[in-house]
């Protein structure tokens, strides 16, 4: 008689295409489960726009004071134009909902479902958080679309052809970045039961440092008291503004050249880090795990 | 309506002890949001750091805009605190059913639904709020009038209870939709534009922003209005604006209470 591993062996294509298939189907799945309060996501969506009413509001104000043309390299132009790639990679490296989600399935235990089930729970989530982003890219598609025609003289004339190709590439990055950074965050449910205020506290962080508040261009004159070494310097070795900056200024030419791939390995590098850390996290958190009842 | 504030004392008393229970928790939570406001006031600093007032001759340069931001981390503070956590908590209880339970008590629903739960850590922006109200004030070239002084806490007050009647207008979206995730991120968003003095919005499209800020979604008065009263002197326009202010509340809290009544009546239950 055959054990279990032995027959698993002999049907590697099977095993592949039912991989595929229970991936096809969480993210059929999670698609309906988004559509199924439209009025409600295409709310949010849209919602969405009004911050950056005010903060072109703001540093037109400011600029109109100051009688200054540029400020840390941004003409106001330029400043509208960060705001709304910043909103756009936003669009692709936010999660929200993900890290809170975790926590809540391992506090009440409809995590446990994930440990006896033949699906791997990480690849699940990403699943979900890909049929998620493409609810809202068709959502947000005509708003998106319509305030970018809006606001086209703000920008710069486009980039050559490979500078779109690393924009692209650093928004795909950003979105995996993005997914992992709050995947592992959630996980820290394992060891506390109240994350909350650390979720708090990162989307604190990830809001100052990812360059959403401003462009991180602007810290470049605060010293850090190592010599020669400014805080925007500091700032370029976390993963955070790679979720946020790194992408609007790729586009807007602030960022080519070597400085542009040495920034893409970079991003690159800290996505890797990230799911070691995030698989790694989850080993340990289901290791310490326990679950009791149905 | 001594029953109503017993009630509200047992709620405030529940949630206060509920806080000390997990005070790591809670002291974290009060370190966050105190987090938060610091990283905007760091963030005010780096801009006046690149110009002496926001918007030309707009009278807003540090101090009198620190006393604006003091003004909004007080008002924000209050209703963080007494209002928003139950008004979270509704879209949850319509989508579930839980909101039956609430409307077979004997109770008023609308006190019940935006009065049940406090969030004590959000108190510590409004106390900061009030230290940095002080250090501006006291910064500033020309004192406050008296009279203005007396004139702030019933601004303030008029502010809370607009966004009071926003809130209640929300949870009434709420019972209608089924569901309203984006409650709390529509609150965000549209506070937003309080954050900053009604000056910024000029020009084509910031004027008529403005006025629909002002006149049809009246967030622009919340802060505005109290903080132009204790920062800038009481001129001819400040006195209509400070008028408009106590009718908009009024008018406030009148109007969310028909709408949310209007919806509870056509409420249908989740559960079985």
């Amino acid at each position: 008689m055959r054990t279990y591993a032995e027959s698993a062996r002999l049907q590697p294509s099977y095993g592949w295409l039912s991989g595929l298939k229970s991936w096809w189907r969480m993210l059929v799945i999670c698609l309906e489960e988004r559509l199924a309060y439209r009025t409600d996501f295409a709310l949010g969506t849209v919602m969405r726009f009004l911050p950056i009413v005010t903060q072109v509001f703001l540093w037109t104000a400011v600029f109109n004071a100051s009688d200054r043309t540029d400020i840390a390299g941004y003409s106001r132009d330029n400043i509208v134009a960060y705001y709304l790639l910043a909103m756009l990679t936003r669009a692709f490296s936010s999660m929200p909902g993900l890290a809170g989600g975790v926590s809540r399935s391992i506090r009440d235990g409809s995590v446990k479902k994930y440990l006896i089930q033949p699906v791997d729970y990480v690849g699940f989530l990403l699943a979900s958080r890909i049929a998620h982003k493409l609810v809202y890219y068709i959502v947000a598609m005509i708003p998106f679309v319509s305030v970018l025609f809006f606001c086209r003289s703000y920008f710069p004339p486009a980039p050559d052809g490979l500078t779109i190709a690393a924009y692209v590439l650093s928004l795909v990055l950003s979105f995996l970045l993005g997914f992992f950074l709050e995947a592992t965050l959630g996980m820290i449910g394992f060891w506390f039961l109240e994350v909350s205020s650390i979720i708090f506290a990162y989307m604190l962080f990830q809001y100052l440092l990812s360059g959403h508040m401003f462009p991180i261009d602007m810290l470049a004159d605060i010293p850090t008291g190592m010599a020669g070494i400014s805080l925007a310097d500091v700032v370029r070795f976390l993963p955070f503004e790679y979720t946020a900056y790194f992408p609007a200024a790729v586009w807007l030419g602030k960022i080519t050249g070597w400085e542009l791939v040495t920034g893409l390995v970079i991003e690159f590098t800290w996505l890797i880090v990230m799911i070691g850390v995030c698989r790694f996290v989850w080993w340990r958190g289901t290791k310490r795990y326990s679950g009791f009842g149905g | 309506m001594g029953r109503y504030f017993k009630i509200f004392s047992t709620f405030a008393r529940a949630c206060l002890v509920r806080d000390m229970t997990f005070r790591a928790n809670f002291l974290l939570e009060c370190l966050t949001s105190l987090g938060w406001m610091s990283m905007n006031l760091a963030f005010y600093l780096l801009i006046f750091s690149f110009t002496p007032e926001i918007g030309r001759n707009s009278g807003w340069s540090r101090e009198p805009f620190f006393a604006f931001v003091a003004t909004g981390l007080i008002i924000n503070s209050i209703v963080q605190t007494l209002f928003m956590p139950s008004a979270s908590e509704l879209t949850e209880m319509v989508r579930t059913g839980g909101l039956d339970s609430v409307l077979v008590r004997p109770l008023d629903a609308q006190f019940l639904l935006s009065m049940h739960r406090f969030d004590f850590s959000s108190m510590a922006n409004g106390i900061v709020g009030v230290a940095l109200l002080v250090w501006s004030v006291s910064r500033f070239s020309v004192a406050p009038p008296l009279i203005a002084c007396f004139l702030y806490p019933v601004l303030i007050v008029c502010g809370v209870a607009i966004l009071y009647g926003l809130i209640i207008m929300l949870a009434a979206a709420t019972i209608l939709m089924g569901r309203n995730q984006s409650l709390y991120d529509f609150w965000f968003y549209i506070t937003n534009f309080s954050r900053y003095p009604a000056e910024i919005y000029a020009g084509p499209w910031g004027g008529p922003l403005r006025m629909v800020c002002t006149f049809v979604i009246p967030i622009l008065l919340v802060v505005n209005v109290p903080a132009g009263t204790i920062a800038r002197p009481l001129s001819g326009n400040a006195w209509g604006m400070i008028s408009l202010t106590c009718v908009v509340a009024i008018i406030s809290v009148g109007v969310s209470r028909i709408v949310f009544q209007a919806a509870l009546a056509r409420y249908r239950s989740a559960s079985s």
